[in-house]
């Protein structure tokens, strides 16, 4: 039979004696450890590689790959204007959209219905909602134009159907193993970071974000995580903004003195995000001011606040919500109080609606002065580019850009000062001699915002995207300098392989060692900074160690790991302190008056007969097994079942239902690792049975 | 670990409410709700003084008067059918969870909150003294939970002006003397059916105490997970019952829990039931009772209710082939939605024939999708009738509560979410209001109600058990009306509720409003969430048959009110663990000789992060904690 020499396993032993494990066991140790070099995380930039315009990345994180963003650039008419996707080897296993904005979201239904792809998209409920808009508005001015664009219409709304709208913080499972969620990020309604977490590997596509609150929205917010990459967007990558004070009381400034000066003040803005950030200070001004000079929105704008406004309020900041809870209500009481062209449900956020009328295209040319907000903004086409050319030869009118102009546009062009003559056509052309403003609106973060961004996330790699060549390195080089942190910086195409290193191996262990592992075995100790392991010093931090993990035991088999508490196993060895097999074990109580019942329905008494009854069982149950009745325990293969007496059974679990420990008795079991399938079902079926 | 169930409920309104103990150690509240039926053993503040003048003494003397009078009538009419008076006449108290008050609340660690029902007694609980646990809900349902909390304070005062300052210590009614005289239906409410329930009764929260409450609750996005002392994930799944409603999932190091409360397959409102996160789960704990009265309904012979046989057994052959999920989940869904429009509908022509009889329709609204709901169908009928019928929702939180539902599309179904998308409202009573065909009033006697009132008409007004807010009113108005109606749910006692409206000539249509889940469907979800073992409350051992030699078997469990269940560990007893790659290649290994096998002993620091024990290189692991919490520090300078 078997002998039981020390039961208490020799761990010392297991560590003094250093065998090199014979040739199976290496490839079977290899086998269960990741494998060299880890997987890690790999980048193709598609867009917005040292530029700004058509936002596109595609990550594949341990085999699955995302693609974040899918932007189109408007500073380009040709192929440049998308990105381009035949870089992309093999597979997405999803898409997911950080804004609406068009240089995040404008290529898409082009990749969706034109070169085809048909796997899942991500993106905010606001997002969703807005997104369609933005694109119609987009093609609307694009055929304006006379410009043949990649998709229609019916694309556009094809494609937002196959999107799946998601909330902040939603844990979304695509797939087995991917794993995404989407964080504020308060750059414009719906503004998501992305989170994305492959097996061990994860990292954070930020998009585009704001780390400053404005009048409208709040400031970006994320958990505290443990990341391999943070993909940042960089357009101010050296500009620290002024504060959001100065520049409104510029701003108000500038258009104050226009209007009072008789002027007309064009505010050239996309239909959402800026427009209501500066339309909530500008109507606060006008009421402090009893200013009276009407302030037109072009009419496409109100339909979108009216939805954006209503239903999607969660997503604006605290206060904006506080007010609008109250203020809806009470519109829905009144109805509407407002003889204008909409009623106050169109703009239930705004309280003095006396001023804001909608606008066509028959006031350009009314006298007097006035404010416009015009869409599309960066004077790019549309409204905003015809109502421009309208009033840039007068003097006293204003051009307001509230933001940043990508190159290429005509706003662009203002901004930098260099834009004295236009072209109206191929024949006319028009001088420009109003003034302009170019104020940093922009709900872009600034240098600093991304730093205590990345300070606070302390990712193990950065890479910059959506930025200006130069002022990305020298971001580049402040992140390395100054926070150790590796950097990059890729062009369109280019490539960055990041390995990957907190990658964990998986075992499995026992119930008796998590439960050892969940009581403590704490010792204190302070670490000073000399290097010394104990200090008197009290002003060094405390150090917490624990032994519990000591006491514990791995074994391998068959690329299985198991951790095993050490009074859990037994080693039965040779003799020469060199184990043989290992006996793993389990303690568990039945009811005795069902065992009772059923050995009395034989005739019999007694702990023996007990066994007896158990035996005829389970040669019932598995019949294909020899079920030995060895008198003080059953055998089955190597596995071992007796009636246990021992109170303090160290095999012994606790919580069985309906089982008190008085009325039950408790069998101890043991068997071999290569058993264990047989033991549990064993188990687990004499546990059904009785 | 160990399931005690508290109370079992009574369904949507009363949802069940349990204590798991030892959930990887800690003890986990599942709901805590209050059982506002047994408010109907309350008599409403009397209809002539209704909100009377200011002076105390008018107040004690109303008291006193009514004392004596019922004194008298109770000895005169022991042994009469039961009456009006037989109620008890004294300020509302309200009846708590039965057995949550001999728990310790300092001894709970976490709080989870399926529904806005399942939140109403919470203030009770986050007041008293050492309660410390961290409260988990959605945001949807926290928000519509304040709102219903401020409503039921509200409502509560027209009692307190009525009645006075409070007694201090027990009422009246409360002494063992007064309590001989009630009358044993009556009685059996109050005490409860064993006598043990008296101590459960209170005085109701304060709005200070509501507002406090809501400050100790965190409140969670759909499917955000909450983690708990680094050991338990908690994650929130649309139930479909009511916007914000959710079922839970506890994960922990060593097992995955799954809490299913009152589920709707497909709601015509809420973000449909998502069973599809619950699956994979070693414990389903399954505490909706809400099907049961309905189950013996149609095991009678209710010919509107009836489903055709067809259906049934399509639902029984599904679980045979398992592994289509979509068909499944396509005739889950399907039947509901006939039955529940057929029921909605046949509400529907009763309030017309009313109307058009020249009564007006009273609904006592508890749910909120059925106001919604109805809402939406009524106007339609309205039309068809072309009769200026208007409809009040009179509530002090009416508006709000309907202002809210337009804003919250991440808890609504799919069809209404797609209405947002393509720049509708959500619900249709964003138009009825601006048409002005739906009017919203705070009170009863609100200056603007009396300017548009106008008779017949359609009112939803608090409170279901009759005895709070306008609905009494309205009972004492039009009570004697045989055209008008009534229209109550299930699950109110409707001969007790209408006690002191008799005599009463009004029409009373009692119905469900719920869509029926029929056992088969319940059975083939359970089947399909696969669980290691399922636990079910004791009702159902008859009802439920898991012993199909064909599916998978699985142990079923029972609980029983007041009685505590041991839930056993599953028999693998295996926790995964994770080990650092970094101390894994450093680890030197054992061989035992014959066997393939080898061992190793363990090092390096264990932790628990994500209810997940990872095995770190301890040193380093100090380091990088050093050095993270030190940026944080300069962060905050």
């Amino acid at each position: 039979g078997f002998s039981y020499p020390d039961t208490d396993l020799d761990l010392d032993l297991l560590q003094s004696v250093t065998v090199q494990p014979p040739a199976p066991t290496i490839s079977l140790l290899n086998s269960w450890l990741p494998p060299s070099p880890v997987m890690g995380i790999e980048c193709l930039v598609l867009g917005a590689g040292q530029e700004i315009g058509k936002s596109c990345v595609v990550v594949t994180i341990n085999g699955k790959r995302i693609m974040f963003d899918c932007g189109m650039h408007l500073g380009h008419s040709d192929d440049e204007r998308y990105p381009d996707f035949s870089l992309i080897d093999g597979s997405l296993d999803c898409v997911v959209i950080t804004h609406f904005h068009l240089d995040h979201i404008g290529a898409l239904p082009y990749f969706t219905e034109v070169i085809g792809y048909n796997g899942p998209i991500y993106m905010t409920y606001p997002t969703k909602a807005l997104a369609p808009l933005m694109l119609e508005d987009f093609l609307r001015i694009s055929v304006g134009r006379g410009v043949e664009e990649k998709f229609t219409a019916d694309d556009i709304s094809a494609c937002m159907k196959k999107v799946t709208p998601i909330d902040l913080k939603q844990n979304i499972q695509v797939g087995k193993d991917l794993q995404i969620r989407a964080y504020y990020a308060g750059h414009v309604l719906g503004a998501a970071m992305v989170y994305a977490k492959v097996g061990d590997a994860s990292m954070v596509y930020t998009g585009d974000y704001n780390m400053t609150p404005d009048r409208h929205l709040g400031a970006a917010q994320i958990d505290p995580l443990e990341l391999d990459l943070v993909i940042t967007e960089s357009t101010y990558a050296t500009t620290v903004r002024d504060s959001k004070h100065a520049s409104e009381r510029k701003f108000l400034k500038a258009v104050h003195d226009c209007v009072v000066a008789g002027g007309k003040v064009l505010i050239p803005t996309f239909a959402l995000g800026r427009a209501q950030e500066l339309f909530i200070l500008l109507e606060d001004y006008w009421e402090r001011m009893n200013l009276k000079v009407p302030i037109y929105f072009s009419s496409g704008l109100t339909r979108q606040a009216n939805i954006y406004y209503k239903t999607l309020m969660s997503w604006t900041n605290q206060k904006i919500k506080d007010t609008i809870a109250l203020q809806n209500a009470f519109n829905f009481k009144h109805g509407t109080t407002c003889s204008l062209h909409f009623s106050v449900d169109n703009f239930c956020w705004c309280r003095n609606v006396n001023c804001v009328v909608s606008f066509d295209r028959s006031q350009i040319n009314a006298p007097g002065s006035c404010v416009l907000f015009a869409s599309p903004g960066m004077l790019s086409g549309g409204l905003s580019l015809e109502v421009f050319k309208q009033w840039a030869p007068s003097k006293v009118n204003l051009v307001m850009l509230p933001g940043h102009c990508v190159a290429g546009t005509i706003g662009h062009k203002l901004a930098s000062g260099k834009l004295t003559k236009l072209y109206v056509d191929n024949n006319s052309q028009i001088e420009i001699r109003c003034k302009n403003v170019n104020l940093s609106f922009s709900a872009h973060t600034d240098s600093k915002g991304i730093m205590d961004l990345l300070k606070f996330l302390s990712p193990k790699h950065v890479m910059l995207v959506h930025g200006e060549k130069p002022r990305m390195s020298i971001l580049k080089n402040k992140i390395e300098s100054g926070m150790g942190i590796k950097c990059y910086d890729p062009p369109n195409g280019g490539v960055v392989k990041i390995p990957s290193v907190t990658v964990h191996v998986k075992a499995q262990t026992t119930d008796s060692f998590a439960k050892s592992c969940q009581s403590p075995n704490f010792s204190l100790s302070r670490c000073s900074t000399s290097g010394a392991v104990f200090s008197t010093d009290l002003t060094s931090p405390l150090i917490v160690s624990e032994d519990r993990i000591s006491e514990a035991i791995l074994f391998m088999d068959r690329s299985k790991a198991r951790g095993v508490h050490k009074e859990e196993l037994e080693l039965i060895g040779s003799g020469e302190g060199k184990p043989q097999v290992v006996l793993y074990g389990h303690c568990f109580p039945i009811r005795s008056d069902n065992l009772t019942k059923a050995t009395g329905r034989l005739g019999l008494s007694g702990n023996r007969s007990w066994l007896k009854v158990l035996a005829l069982e389970l040669s019932h149950l598995f019949p294909q097994t020899n079920v030995q009745n060895m008198g003080d325990f059953l055998q089955v293969g190597s596995f071992q079942l007796s009636v246990c007496l021992n109170q303090s059974c160290t095999r012994r679990s606790s919580d069985v239902p309906g089982v008190h420990a008085t009325t039950c008795t408790y069998l101890c079991c043991s068997w071999c690792m290569e058993d264990e399938k047989l033991a549990l079902a064993i188990i687990s079926s004499v546990r059904n049975s009785l | 670990m160990k399931l005690t169930c508290l109370s079992s409920g009574t369904g949507y309104q009363y949802p069940p409410c349990h204590i798991l103990e030892d959930v990887c150690g800690f003890r986990i509240l599942l709901d805590c709700p209050l059982d506002l039926s047994a408010l109907s053993v309350f008599s409403p503040v009397p209809p002539d003084n209704g909100f009377v003048s200011d002076g105390e003494s008018s107040h004690i003397s109303a008291r006193d008067c009514y004392d004596k009078e019922q004194e008298i009538r109770k000895r005169q009419k022991f042994g009469t059918p039961l009456h009006g008076e037989d109620l008890i006449h004294d300020e509302l108290w309200y009846k708590t969870v039965k057995n949550l008050h001999l728990w310790d609340p300092s001894s709970i660690d976490v709080v989870l909150i399926s529904s806005v029902m399942g939140m109403l007694g919470l203030p009770f609980l986050t007041r008293a003294e050492g309660f410390s646990a961290k409260i988990y809900v959605t945001d949807a349902a926290a928000r519509l939970a304040r709102l219903m909390m401020e409503d039921l304070v509200s409502m509560n005062m027209e009692f307190q002006y009525f009645y006075g300052p409070r007694e201090s210590g027990a009422p009246h009614w409360m002494r063992r003397e007064e309590l001989e005289l009630l009358r044993p239906e009556v009685k059996e409410v109050v005490v409860g059916k064993d006598g043990s329930e008296l101590g459960v009764w209170m005085p109701l929260y304060s709005l200070a105490d509501v507002m406090d409450c809501m400050q100790k609750v965190q409140t969670l996005k759909y499917a955000e997970a909450a983690c708990y002392n680094g050991t338990l994930v908690l994650k929130p799944f649309s139930s479909g019952s009511e916007i914000g409603s959710c079922n839970w999932t506890i994960d922990g190091p060593k097992r995955n829990i799954t809490w299913l409360s009152c589920s709707i397959f497909a709601s015509k409102h809420a973000m449909n039931f998502d069973y599809d996160a619950l699956r994979g789960r070693d414990l389903v704990l399954y505490s909706d009772k809400q099907f049961l009265p309905l189950m013996d309904e149609v095991q009678s012979n209710d010919a509107s209710s009836t489903i055709p046989s067809k259906d049934l057994s399509d639902l029984r052959c599904c679980s045979a082939d398992k592994d289509d999920w979509k068909k499944l989940s396509e005739s889950l869904l399907s039947t509901d939605e006939i039955l529940e429009k057929e029921k909605l509908d046949f509400i529907c022509s009763c309030i017309l024939q009313s109307v058009q009889a020249g009564g007006s329709v009273v609904i006592p609204y508890n749910r909120l999708g059925i106001l919604l709901q109805l809402l939406e169908m009524i106007p339609v009928l309205l039309e068809s009738l072309a009769a200026d019928v208007p409809i009040y929702v009179i509530s002090s939180i009416a508006a709000e509560l309907l202002a809210f539902t337009t804003v919250v599309p991440e808890w609504v179904c799919k069809p209404r979410q797609e209405k947002m998308f393509s720049g509708e409202p959500m619900f249709s009573h964003v138009d009825l209001m601006s048409k002005r065909k739906l009017h919203v009033f705070s009170a009863i006697h609100s200056p603007e109600l009396l300017t548009t009132w106008q008779e017949p008409c359609i009112i939803f007004a608090s409170h279901w058990s009759l005895r709070l807010g306008a609905v009494v009113h309205l009972l004492r108005r039009w009570g004697g009306d045989a055209n008008s109606l009534l229209i109550l749910e299930d699950g109110v006692d409707a001969d007790i509720a209408l006690l002191p409206f008799k005599p009463l000539e009004m029409k009373v249509l009692q119905c469900s409003f719920l869509p029926e889940r029929r056992l088969p469907k319940i059975e083939c979800l359970l089947k399909l969430l696969q669980p290691k073992i399922l636990v079910l409350p004791d009702d159902l051992k008859e009802k439920l048959d898991f012993s199909n030699p064909s599916s998978d078997k699985f142990p079923v469990l029972y609980y029983t009110e007041g009685k505590t269940l041991c839930l056993p560990s599953s028999p693998e007893g295996s926790v995964d663990l994770e080990i650092a790659s970094v101390l894994a290649e450093r680890l030197v290994w054992q061989t035992l000789e014959k066997h393939d096998v080898m061992y190793t002993r363990l090092e390096g620091e264990l932790v628990m992060e994500q209810g997940k024990f990872r095995l770190l290189p301890g040193i380093a692991r100090a380091d990088s904690h050093l050095s993270k919490t030190k940026e944080m520090k300069t962060d905050a300078g």
